[in-house]
């Protein structure tokens, strides 16, 4: 075990996991993130806790982390390369570790111009692969990105921040021919485990499984599918036209446009969705991103049979 | 090259507030090749101010030279007596150029009529777009002379990230995927290796994260001493 984090422990016993997201509020209210850890709780073996996603100002994926973890439920840091420079992301990474955090999730970070301050000066001093890298070191080598050991002075003891390191790859980005590359580039890094981007298009989907698979990856790195419940035809709409690096499916948008309750058809979709990638070799897990519609995730993983957790 | 926009009319007529006496510099090198700060955009500028001008009933006087080159001391020295005479200087140069002027003319108000946007090349007829980042530490050669920097909306080193579409930034589809630019060149070069290649952290400390930048050539120095 390397950070000891249950997650960690799920995954390396072999067994199927399942996370869930855990977005924060757009304010300082502790209830929101209580309420949500209460309803996740034993539902999920971790939570992700996005940071400032779509680059709206949101509470701190540290500071809800923290509050989650108070709440009795494992949280995934999530970082993003696009607010910090490499002295802020090794400063919270020790804070966060200090805290009781036992997992993180390195990522890119939207574009500030998707956020509610577009005019905001980006960092990207590092990128995901090269943040992935600077916590591999930190835990491994036990030094900052500089080569100090992170230690307090010579005298005192070394104190490094275990953590067990994901990241995220989009299999459905352009070009396509590059994406399982990206993933062994990340795998290098220092990658543990990867949570994908949201699939709707299971065929490209399995068509980089197949390529993954390949090349061995999943054998070096815990691969979690993501899932994302959609409550109405309007929100796929909105994404296919919207949301870059993302392919969604005329025919699913046509299957959510006929059906008679929208909502039951997202649950029955990511359900059946959650038996077809238990099928595929490689994939160790799942990962549901219920954005603001944390509620639905207990009666989904509840369906696919995935409780109780162990 | 350097590449500019004028600045809006309005913003330029604020900047003139009281002066009675304005001179226009142009400069005949980067902006006028992108057509922001030339002879001729100097002439339609100042046009447009002495027409507005006229319609607030004001009274200024507004004249026109364009030197060769603006951030060079002896070209800008040519127009010493029209700097002197003028109350202010509204300058259509970089804002290098802006900035020769006020080291050479210290007691003269020297204002900007364009925004300095960035450094690169004509692309098309009335396209101009970027292309180098001045990170002062090239690594064209890893990239299929494809910069990232300048390129990559979040200037990745190992792109693309997951927002790359049809050959498109997420950013905007009338940005191209700086990565894909890259994939498709090393592709061409028969270079597809160099993508499994993990860049390490840059060293923005060469860039301008290290504070005003300098170059300096010591065999020019000890020859001036001497």
């Amino acid at each position: 075990m390397k950070a000891g984090s249950n997650l960690e422990r799920i995954l390396t016993e072999g067994k199927f996991a399942v996370t869930a997201e855990l977005g924060p509020p757009k304010s300082a209210d502790a209830e929101v993130i209580r309420k949500k850890a209460d309803l996740l709780k034993g539902k999920v073996d971790a939570v992700n806790i996005t940071d400032n996603q779509t680059a709206i100002v949101r509470m701190s994926s540290i500071g809800a982390a923290k509050l989650a973890l108070d709440k009795g439920i494992e949280p995934i840091m999530q970082m993003v390369c696009r607010d910090r420079n490499r002295i802020a992301m090794q400063s919270d990474i020790l804070g966060a570790y200090a805290l009781g955090i036992r997992n993180m999730l390195c990522l890119t970070g939207d574009h500030q111009k998707f956020g509610n301050h577009p005019t905001a000066k980006n960092v990207f001093d590092l990128d995901s692969m090269q943040l992935l890298d600077m916590v591999k070191r930190m835990r491994d080598n036990k030094t900052f990105m500089c080569g100090d050991e992170i230690r307090n002075s010579k005298k005192a003891p070394v104190v490094e921040p275990k953590l067990f390191i994901g990241a995220a790859e989009n299999p459905f980005a352009h070009p396509y021919e590059f994406r399982a590359i990206r993933l062994a580039k990340k795998v290098k890094a220092g990658a543990d485990f990867i949570q994908t981007q949201c699939i709707f298009d299971l065929p490209r989907f399995k068509e980089w499984m197949k390529e993954v698979v390949d090349m061995g990856l999943h054998e070096k790195v815990f691969i979690l599918a993501g899932l994302m419940p959609i409550k109405s035809p309007k929100t796929l709409e909105y994404m296919k036209k919207n949301v870059a690096g993302m392919s969604i499916p005329d025919a699913l948008v046509e299957r959510m446009k006929g059906a008679s309750d929208p909502k039951e058809e997202g649950v029955k979709f990511v359900v059946e969705l959650i038996q077809e990638v238990k099928q595929i070799e490689g994939i160790r897990g799942v990962h549901i991103m219920a954005v603001e519609w944390e509620e639905v995730v207990p009666t989904i993983v509840e369906r696919a049979g995935l409780l109780p957790r162990p | 090259m350097i590449i500019a926009e004028r600045k809006p009319l309005e913003e330029i007529l604020s900047m003139i507030g009281q002066a009675r006496s304005v001179l226009i510099a142009g400069c005949a090198t980067c902006v006028a090749d992108c057509m922001a700060g030339g002879e001729r955009e100097v002439g339609i500028l100042a046009s447009a101010l002495r027409i507005a001008q006229r319609q607030r009933n004001g009274d200024v006087e507004f004249v026109e030279a364009t030197v060769e080159r603006q951030c060079e001391r002896e070209f800008i020295d040519r127009i010493r007596e029209l700097v002197e005479k003028a109350d202010i200087v509204i300058s259509t140069a970089c804002g290098i150029g802006v900035q020769a002027m006020a080291e050479r003319y210290g007691t003269k108000p020297i204002y900007p009529g364009v925004n300095t946007r960035f450094l690169g090349l004509r692309e098309e007829e009335g396209l101009w777009t970027e292309r180098c980042g001045a990170c002062g530490d090239c690594t064209l050669h890893l990239t299929g002379g494809v910069c990232p920097v300048a390129r990559c909306s979040k200037s990745l080193l190992n792109g693309p990230c997951g927002g790359s579409t049809k050959g498109k930034c997420e950013v905007s589809d009338e940005i191209d995927c700086g990565w894909q630019l890259i994939v498709d060149r090393l592709k061409a070069l028969g270079q597809l290796d160099l993508l499994e290649v993990n860049i390490p952290p840059k060293n923005w400390a060469s860039g301008r994260h290290g504070g005003p930048r300098k170059v300096i050539k010591k065999e020019l120095r000890d020859e001036k001493r001497k």
